[in-house]
């Protein structure tokens, strides 16, 4: 039998998804942080115009983490595409795996985001109207259930792993 | 020549003399290397054509293009509306700095030369390519610091100013701000030989910063407007920088993931399986 189609924690379909299980997460993980930012830039800035390009309240250190996590997701989006690309002509796709991370990096910039981005850093309010902390509410609580969400895919592909393990 | 200009200190009046800031002079002098890039492009096509060996059309495209995009922003209406308008003068940077960098690197100009010239001329460049200050300048630490830093110099000193005052730092700034972005572009996605090749990490990591770099000054730049310049056009300019310079470096980064994903190809038994078109749905 051909060593390729051994199912080692998983699936004939993709036969090396165990050994590249790190690049699964990663691909993921840069791809939800990317998707996240994206839809960030694409909605909030420029289909509602909620956020604004610049705000006059924004700390130093604002405008340095704005910029470097705007130019990271740029490159993050893209690079976890190829990733992904790489990890497919590889055999090696673990898609329960790979949704967690997604899930994950989306939920934990998100957050970023919301908390030290807009509250701490103030490089722009979610929307510029009075009861700002409504709309603050909802962001955190989708980047808190983003991440749970995340967390529970990935510790149910652990325990699967395990159990394949204890069986063989 | 240039020493006409300094009996007119203040060259921003809209006295055009030949040799002003503004003038026709230092449009045909910044013009003048690209034209010239144009020409020994095309001719090196054309000969290698006629040696029987191939040279993709489509480098011939980008490459014009490109020489085009470097000629609007120093030539002709537009490079004098920069001088007026900052909003304009940045369209001109993204042209000359980035959009003309792009498209030449991807051209491939090294590789056509070495193919159009005899061998020995070819091995006289290839020394300069690999002499020391090439590898040092070429490097992308180097080459960002180079380019994003110049940029922050620029927009936030009185450098800027300056610039339109003086001829001979008009012409020095924007020639090194297309140098200073090919050799950027080069030292991140070069198809033609490089003197060193550095990591794939090294190199995502530098870009990153570099983008960053670039992205933190636009808005820089939209909150504390150059000296001399009116805060809704530092505002425009700025968003300008910031949304031109995604849609650039976008091609960057898409080109170093590419290049990446064909030097990590598996080889062997795996790739041979996946030539033949053994891909089967990705399952759980």
């Amino acid at each position: 039998m051909d060593a390729d189609t051994k199912l080692e924690a998983g699936s004939a379909n993709e036969p090396n998804r165990l050994k590249y299980s790190g690049r699964n997460f990663w691909s993921g993980f840069l791809f939800g942080l990317g998707m996240i930012a994206f839809i960030d830039e694409m909605v909030f800035h420029q289909l509602l115009r909620w956020h604004h390009f610049y705000d006059r309240s924004t700390m130093d250190v604002g405008l340095i983490s704005d910029g470097l996590f705007h130019a990271f997701s740029w490159f993050a989006t893209i690079g976890g595409l190829f990733m992904y690309a790489d990890l497919r002509r590889r055999r090696a796709v673990w898609l329960t795996r790979w949704w967690g991370s997604v899930l994950l990096g989306a939920g934990i910039f998100q957050l970023y985001d919301g908390l030290i981005q807009h509250k701490v850093f103030r490089i722009h309010q979610i929307r510029y109207v009075e009861n700002v902390i409504v709309y603050d509410i909802i962001w955190n609580t989708a980047a808190v259930i983003m991440i749970l969400g995340g967390v529970y895919l990935l510790r149910r592909v652990q325990k699967s792993v395990k159990r394949e393990e204890g069986r063989s | 020549m240039i020493v006409l200009n300094h009996s007119q200190p203040h060259g921003h009046s809209h006295s055009t003399a030949f040799f002003d800031v503004a003038g026709l002079g230092p449009q045909l002098i910044l013009a003048f290397p690209f034209a010239v890039a144009l020409v020994i492009y095309l001719f090196a096509a054309a000969t290698v054509k006629k040696k029987g060996k191939s040279w993709q059309g489509y480098r011939v495209v980008l490459f014009t293009i490109g020489a085009g995009c470097a000629l609007a922003a120093v030539i002709g209406p537009l490079a004098e509306w920069a001088h007026a308008n900052f909003t304009v003068h940045m369209l001109g940077h993204l042209l000359l700095g980035m959009l003309a960098p792009l498209l030449m690197v991807l051209a491939a100009p090294v590789t056509l030369l070495l193919r159009a010239m005899p061998v020995k001329w070819g091995r006289r460049l290839t020394k300069v390519l690999k002499s020391l200050p090439a590898r040092i300048v070429t490097d992308p630490a180097v080459a960002s610091l180079l380019n994003i830093g110049g940029l922050w110099i620029l927009y936030t000193t009185e450098l800027y100013a300056a610039m339109h005052d003086d001829v001979l730092l008009h012409l020095f700034i924007h020639m090194h701000v297309f140098l200073a972005g090919y050799v950027f572009t080069a030292s991140m996605i070069s198809i033609d030989p490089m003197p060193h090749r550095t990591a794939y990490l090294y190199r995502a990591i530098v870009l990153v910063l570099a983008l960053a770099g670039h992205q933190i000054l636009s808005k820089f730049i939209y909150a504390n407007p150059p000296a001399g310049v009116p805060r809704a056009e530092a505002e425009a300019g700025g968003q300008l920088m910031f949304y031109g310079g995604d849609a650039v470096d976008v091609f960057i980064i898409f080109m170093l993931c590419l290049q990446w994903y064909r030097a990590a190809r598996p080889r062997g038994k795996m790739s041979q399986k996946t030539s033949a078109g053994q891909f089967t749905p990705a399952a759980d």
